[in-house]
């Protein structure tokens, strides 16, 4: 039996730019940084006090990867193929709306009430799809 | 690949200063492309997308095209009428309507392009799909939306939608034959 999700996964092209985004503008802490070996840089974020949750933002570079799959990936992040990447819940999605323009983020879909709360949409700096959404009474985080 | 080059003006000071030439251009056709997918039913032009690329309009079409794979144009259209199939199943808007609010200044232009994408007319299309369940907006917009312009008229309806009920699917073959 599967009881909870615990690590997500978002490449990313840069781990210090991703960092400056994730947690420098969207205001997540980080929960574990560490290099092994050089290469290897261990990195997950997540929101504020969660602490069985996180997102490991990971580089697309080699010995990952190797240099041709790298260079690919990049490309498709970058067109926007990655899909929805992250979806986060918010209390106050105009609040917030308002404190990641004003931070310069790159907002792609602005706050909307929909059936399921109110959300909105940003990219980070490579092309990553992430939503915002403040949870309706009985879905997901509310 | 061959690289397309992107003015140093175009790049969003939020991109990443890591992005190779192709990204960086990837990156401008996208903010473009959700441009489109957020203000859709605005009277957006491709001249004015182009312009805020920061390019001409034929090196803007090219280099969407490049990205995407089909025009600045042609994706609107089928952004556009997405959004109809959506009000038409959700609401009970007119199409006269759900014409003008995803964009389009004709009900001739609407109902030939609806009917070029989905080969039903937009009053054939409620008729034969229901609602669909609660899934973000984004989800909807990027899996509801047609595949298919123009070909659809010699093979299978190109869009997908889980609502289809069998009976409406086989109405819609029968129509075909």
């Amino acid at each position: 039996m599967i009881t909870s999700i615990s690590i997500s996964h978002v490449w990313v092209f840069d781990q210090d730019e991703a960092l400056d985004f994730y947690v420098g503008k969207l205001g997540l802490e980080v929960s574990a940084d560490m290099e092994i070996g050089g290469a290897m840089r261990w990195l997950t974020v997540r929101p504020k006090g969660v602490t069985d949750r996180e997102i490991l933002l990971e580089k697309v570079a080699p010995p990952s990867v190797d240099p041709d799959a790298a260079a690919k990936i990049r490309e498709l992040i970058s067109k926007g193929a990655s899909g929805f990447s992250v979806g986060f819940v918010t209390p106050d999605a105009n609040a917030l709306f308002q404190e990641l323009k004003s931070k310069g983020v790159e907002i792609t879909e602005e706050p909307t009430v929909q059936m399921y709360g109110t959300d909105f949409a940003v990219r980070d700096p490579f092309g990553n799809h992430i939503r915002l959404v403040q949870p309706a009474a009985g879905f997901a985080g509310a | 690949m061959h690289d397309v080059g992107v003015p140093t003006a175009t790049r969003s000071t939020g991109d990443s200063a890591t992005l190779t030439q192709t990204e960086a251009r990837n990156r401008t056709m996208l903010r473009a492309r959700d441009t489109m997918d957020r203000s859709f039913e605005l009277p957006l032009d491709v001249p004015s997308l182009a312009a805020s690329a920061g390019c001409s309009e034929a090196h803007f079409i090219r280099t969407f095209k490049d990205v995407f794979g089909e025009t600045p144009h042609r994706y609107l259209q089928r952004r556009r009428v997405e959004r109809a199939m959506y009000l038409l199943r959700e609401t009970q808007a007119s199409v006269t309507d759900v014409c003008f609010d995803v964009g389009f200044n004709s009900l001739g232009t609407f109902s030939r392009t609806f009917k070029d994408i989905t080969r039903l007319t937009p009053t054939q299309f409620r008729s034969r799909y229901q609602p669909v369940a609660a899934v973000p907006t984004c989800f909807a917009m990027a899996w509801a939306r047609p595949s298919s312009f123009g070909e659809a008229s010699r093979g299978q309806p190109q869009y997908s939608d889980s609502t289809a009920t069998t009976s409406g699917c086989a109405e819609a073959e029968e129509g075909k034959a």
